[in-house]
C-alpha cells in the first residue's frame, strides 16, 4: 500500500450524511451565529432564506466531524501508520445553497495533492476539495482546504 | 445604542472595525471539538502539548464559529445583513491555545451595488484575530450582502 493510495488521491469518497434538524441548527447558532434566520423559525420565514437554516460555519464543522469519522482501509504500508496533523487552512469555500431544517446533507472529500513539507522534515501537505449535497442532489457547499500529514 | 443599523453605504472602502476581544477558555474548546473535531490536540492538555501545536488547542472550525460570533456581536447582528455565498480564505497562522485572548480587528476592501438585485449590496472585507502576543493567528476574506439604507426602510 502506497502513502498515496492510503490517503486516496485523486479518489472521490463519500464520508456520509447527517440530518440537520431543527434543535442543532439553533443550538450550534446560539454559540456561535445567532442571526435571526438561524435561532428563529419565525425571523427566518421574514428572512431572504424564507424557512430556518444552518450557520455555514455549522455546515463545514459537520463535514469536519465526519470527515474525522470516516475510516478507510487500515494503513497496510510500511513504518508506521501516517499521522493527520493541523491544516494551514482553506479557500475558495461556497455556501451555494441554504441548508434549511430538516435536510440531510451527504459529504465527499477528494485528496488531490501531497508534497514535502520543507519546513517541517517528516511532514507532508496534503491538499483537498469537498463538497456536501442536500438530499435533492444539489450541491450546497464546496471549498478546498489543506491538512499537515506525518508520514515515514 | 442608535436604531440605525449598518447597511451596504456603511461600509466604505477603508472603513475599520474593531470586533472586541473574546477569551477561549479551555472548556469550550473541548466541547467544540468532542462535538465535531475530537482530535486528541483539541481535547487533552497533555496530549496538546505532545503534539506540534504545543497545547490544549482550539479546532480552527472552532475558531471560525467563534470569529463568526465576534462580528455577530460587534455590528452584524445590527444589521441589514442577508448573508454570504462564501469565503474567499481562511489561514489558520499559529495554533489557539486555552486561556489566549483574541483581538478581532474587520477592514472593508471594497463595496458595489448588485446590477440584478435593486437594493442590495456587495461588501467584501479582511479581517484578523491576534492573540494577547500581538501575534496573527487567524485571517479571513469574504463577502457579505447588505440590503442599502433606503431597501431597509421600505
Amino acid at each position: 500500500m502506497t502513502l498515496e493510495y492510503y490517503l486516496g488521491i485523486g479518489r472521490t469518497i463519500t464520508l456520509g450524511s447527517y440530518l440537520f434538524e431543527a434543535e442543532a441548527i439553533k443550538a450550534f447558532a446560539r454559540k456561535y451565529d445567532p442571526q435571526p434566520f438561524h435561532v428563529d423559525e419565525e425571523a427566518a420565514r421574514n428572512s431572504v432564506f424564507g424557512r430556518l437554516c444552518a450557520s455555514g460555519w455549522h455546515t463545514t464543522a459537520v463535514w469536519m466531524k465526519l470527515n474525522l469519522a470516516f475510516r478507510g482501509e487500515a494503513w497496510a504500508g510500511h513504518g508506521p501508520a501516517p499521522e493527520f496533523g493541523p491544516s494551514p487552512g482553506f479557500k475558495n469555500l461556497k455556501w451555494l445553497k441554504p441548508v434549511y431544517a430538516g435536510e440531510t446533507v451527504t459529504f465527499t472529500r477528494t485528496a488531490q495533492d501531497l508534497r514535502p513539507l520543507a519546513s517541517r522534515p517528516g511532514w507532508r501537505i496534503l491538499t483537498l476539495h469537498s463538497e456536501g449535497f442536500d438530499s435533492t442532489g444539489d450541491k450546497v457547499i464546496e471549498f478546498d482546504s489543506a491538512v499537515l500529514v506525518k508520514a515515514g | 445604542m442608535t436604531a440605525r443599523k449598518w447597511a451596504f453605504e456603511d461600509f466604505a472602502e477603508g472603513v475599520e472595525i474593531d470586533l472586541g476581544t473574546k477569551t477561549v477558555e479551555a472548556g469550550e474548546i473541548v466541547e467544540f471539538a468532542s462535538e465535531f473535531d475530537a482530535q486528541p490536540f483539541h481535547l487533552d492538555e497533555e496530549a496538546g502539548k505532545a503534539s506540534i501545536l504545543g497545547g490544549l488547542s482550539a479546532s480552527g472550525w472552532h475558531t471560525c464559529a467563534m470569529f463568526m460570533r465576534m462580528l455577530c456581536d460587534a455590528f452584524l447582528l445590527n444589521s441589514t445583513s442577508q448573508g454570504a455565498p462564501g469565503v474567499d480564505f481562511v489561514k489558520w497562522k499559529k495554533p489557539v491555545l486555552a486561556g489566549d485572548v483574541l483581538a478581532g480587528r474587520l477592514t472593508v476592501l471594497s463595496g458595489r451595488l448588485s446590477r440584478t438585485r435593486p437594493g442590495i449590496g456587495f461588501v467584501t472585507w479582511r479581517a484578523e484575530l491576534k492573540n494577547q502576543k500581538d501575534e496573527l493567528v487567524f485571517e479571513f476574506q469574504n463577502t457579505c450582502m447588505f440590503l442599502t439604507h433606503e431597501a431597509a426602510a421600505a
